[in-house]
């Protein structure tokens, strides 16, 4: 295996672990921001022992986050210094300003949070647990500026041998910027509602501090709800037409349109087969995917048949993540739903088979993290830069295979080590539950 | 000025200010490994637990400005360094997983195995950083495709040498300010810590600087006609004088800042010598990566300038807010580590 294929597999481990966290923290912090804020303005201590059980949550997640986030900053020159020679002038300074502008903003306040309750006003702790979550959602919103720029590349030239920015605004709202951080930042939303529900389901189900689960429960569903929606319509809608409109090849890959046609259809479910390209067991709908796109149901859509093969990104894996992540998106809208309908009978409480469901449900929000990345990265394959500069030419060139085999094997036993010891310390956590009134300090 | 230099000394302040913030961090995290009670241990994971994280994004933020406004730097050095950097990466991995984990189980043996994870996690980088800025002042094989290293290359007796002296620099600044933040026998201990590491530091710069001159005597071209030579010389001076003084009286805010200022005047003036080169190259020292030859274009050095300039001072305000929140000696509440 070549240094290329191995750092692709480093990267790909390493990235696909770290994005396990940030969605929960991002979604956790914003929940805790409501949670500590009905906490402070009623001084009720049931909302207030909420938020001291969650944020051991938020603790735990955002450790191993920031610990695995290391290793993305610097990855970039360790294993792709052809690529960050290539692009440094354009893709080093959102790098920066993710640090400058929102690392130091929720690492510092989570700090003041964590351990701060009782040393700062109410009114001072509530806003540094704003703090985290507006820094995290800024860290999403500079990292997506860097990683979009890459997938539709704008305010450059080629100069020099390197792309060197033109304009730092176009740069910075490249097409796909504001579709990917709506996208992306609602997704994280979504996996701290299933998290707080499926902890909230957990604690009614064993019937231990009810009073506490029902709010949680009911906050999360209702919150769970409104960003399930949102992610379909209007952030997946939007963000999938502008897929359509600017990066044709993954369009044709991820939808499965593999020969150009007017009255595209939408593909319901199939399975991708190469060579040639063609899906097998088809069920799909003439004319949604035209309509859809482009807002005309025979608007014509080129196929993957249309792209050189050599320019064609992977079609099995980019269609099958990509499906599977809209059943999923579907799914967290029936399930959080039926749990905000069965709230107004006030008989949700009792349904136990649909607690275990929210219990199960937690990784999921993840899984459709994991999914939809797959098919955006493996998408824009085979180019680590949209149409400028191909994966295969930016890896480090001074590296032997044999570094890139020591740090692949090594980091992928302590990543399997860290994430076996967070899930186990996270269910203690829960198991735990939340402090009791005795012990809470006003 | 011009821009590059004004980016310069931009990442010199990112690096200056991971050293004296993260830097007393990895101190207290090599005195944890020799210090023997257990409550002590706890004493000192949390005098350090609310900032800690906050500290180390200095040096996120220091890789990041490099790779913005010198992406060959960040790219040769990063991939050059490969195999240290992966060992880094883990050693901060542990040691920041360490603090979260130690504490969640209540059991001898796995707080044994979080209290190692936790000071090999803040022995290795203190000892690497030293290591890699010795690889880089010393000069390093370049050749087409990049930097040509191997890892024990990079460990040769110089590199060594300044990665004890950033060792003992981490293990004296962490011990005045424990210095700061505890009290009784182990406040005491670390009197006697900061007392031994102020020594050894002096001694160790005093045979870095003579060790310099021999294997990289252009690091010396412009010293004595530089004026900030002197300022920093004199800095670093008056706090070997002020900080054993300091110690021995137990002034541990003295203590803290003259170690402070130890830690900076000692980049301030490698970096100096450093300048305009950012990566010597040997043997051929006009082959080296400078500040001029591996600049991104001014365009991006204007817009992260105006990017530092409205988000660092915001960055110091907020962090001085929040340390004094803190200030006072380390208490162990229901909610520390």
């Amino acid at each position: 295996m070549d240094v290329v294929l191995l750092s692709r597999i480093q990267f790909a481990l390493t990235v696909g672990f770290h994005f396990l966290f940030p969605p929960i923290t991002i979604g956790l912090a914003w929940l805790l921001v409501l949670i500590e804020w009905r906490g402070w303005r009623t001084g009720d201590d049931t909302w207030v022992r909420m938020g001291r059980f969650f944020a051991r949550l938020l603790a735990l997640t955002f450790a191993v986050g920031v610990a695995t986030g290391i290793v993305m900053e610097f990855q970039f020159g360790t294993n792709w210094a052809a690529y960050s020679k290539f692009v440094g002038d354009i893709f080093g300074a959102p790098l920066a300003a993710e640090g400058v502008l929102a690392f130091f903003l929720e690492s510092g306040f989570l700090g003041l949070y964590l351990f701060g309750r009782g040393r700062v006003s109410k009114g001072a702790h509530w806003f540094s647990i704003l703090m985290v979550a507006v820094g995290s959602t800024i860290s999403a919103f500079w990292i997506l500026v860097a990683n979009s720029w890459q997938q539709t590349p704008a305010g450059y030239v080629v100069e020099h041998g390197r792309a060197e920015l033109a304009s730092f605004g176009a740069a910075v709202f490249n097409p796909s910027t504001l579709p990917r951080f709506f996208h992306t930042v609602d997704a994280a939303l979504i996996a701290g509602a299933f998290v707080v529900a499926g902890v909230a389901a957990y604690l009614l189900r064993r019937n231990r501090d009810d009073d506490l689960a029902r709010r949680a429960l009911r906050l999360a569903l209702v919150f769970g709800l409104v960003a399930s929606v949102a992610e379909v319509f209007p952030f997946g809608h939007v963000h999938a037409r502008q897929v359509a409109h600017t990066q044709p090849e993954k369009f044709a890959a991820i939808e499965g349109l593999y020969t150009g046609q007017s009255a595209a259809p939408m593909v319901l479910f199939a399975y991708p087969v190469t060579p040639p390209p063609e899906l097998k067991a088809k069920i799909e709908v003439r004319g949604v995917l035209s309509w859809l796109a482009f807002g005309d149901m025979n608007a014509p859509i080129r196929g993957i048949t249309d792209f050189a093969p050599q320019d064609r990104p992977p079609l099995w894996l980019t269609f099958v993540s990509f499906h599977n992540m809209v059943v999923l998106g579907l799914y967290f809208i029936a399930a959080t739903a039926w749990g905000v309908w069965r709230l107004r009978g006030g008989r949700l409480w009792d349904d136990r088979r649909y607690l275990r469901l929210l219990i199960v449900s937690i990784p999921l929000p993840l899984a459709a993290c994991q999914l939809g990345w797959m098919a955006a990265e493996v998408g824009r394959q085979p180019w680590i830069v949209y149409h400028l500069l191909r994966t295969s030419d930016a890896a480090s060139a001074s590296v032997p295979a044999g570094d890139v085999w020591f740090s692949l094997v090594l980091g992928g036993v302590v990543y399997l080590l860290l994430g076996s010891l967070y899930v186990y310390l996270l269910v203690r956590e829960i198991r735990h539950g939340p402090p009791g009134p005795e012990l809470h300090q006003a | 000025m011009d821009l590059n230099t004004i980016w310069f000394l931009l990442v010199g302040v990112l690096i200056a200010g991971y050293a004296v913030l993260d830097g007393f961090d990895l101190g207290t995290g090599v005195l944890h490994l020799v210090t023997r009670d257990e409550r002590e241990r706890r004493v000192m994971m949390n005098a350090i637990g609310p900032v800690w994280d906050g500290n180390e994004v200095w040096l996120l933020t220091g890789g990041g400005a490099l790779f913005a406004a010198f992406p060959p730097v960040y790219a040769t050095v990063f991939s050059g360094f490969y195999l240290a950097f992966t060992l880094l990466l883990v050693a901060l991995i542990l040691r920041a997983v360490s603090f979260e984990f130690r504490s969640k189980v209540d059991s001898h043996r796995w707080r044994r195995v979080w209290d190692v994870a936790f000071g090999v996690g803040s022995l290795v980088p203190a000892l690497l950083f030293g290591v890699a800025v010795g690889n880089v002042l010393r000069g390093l094989e370049t050749d087409a495709a990049g930097i040509r290293t191997t890892l024990p290359g990079l460990l040769n007796p110089y590199a060594l040498l300044i990665g004890v002296l950033g060792l003992v620099m981490f293990v004296l600044h962490g011990a005045t300010y424990l210095g700061l933040k505890t009290e009784g026998p182990l406040q005491a201990r670390m009197r006697g810590w900061a007392s031994a590491a102020w020594v050894a530091f002096i001694a160790l710069y005093a045979v870095s600087t003579v060790a310099s001159w021999a294997v990289a005597p252009y690091l010396f071209e412009h010293f004595a006609a530089n004026p900030l030579t002197w300022v920093f010389f004199a800095l670093l001076l008056a706090a070997c004088v002020t900080g054993p003084a300091a110690v021995h009286a137990s002034r541990f805010g003295r203590a803290f800042l003259a170690s402070a200022a130890a830690t900076v005047s000692v980049i301030a003036l490698a970096a100096e010598g450093l300048f305009p080169r950012l990566v010597p190259a040997r043997p051929d020292l006009a082959a080296s990566l400078t500040i001029y030859n591996a600049a991104s274009t001014p365009r991006t050095l204007e817009t992260m300038l105006v990017i530092a300039l409205v988000g660092m001072p915001l960055v110091v305000l907020y962090t001085v807010l929040i340390y004094r929140a803190f200030r006072g000696k380390t208490v162990l509440t229901p909610e520390s580590y």
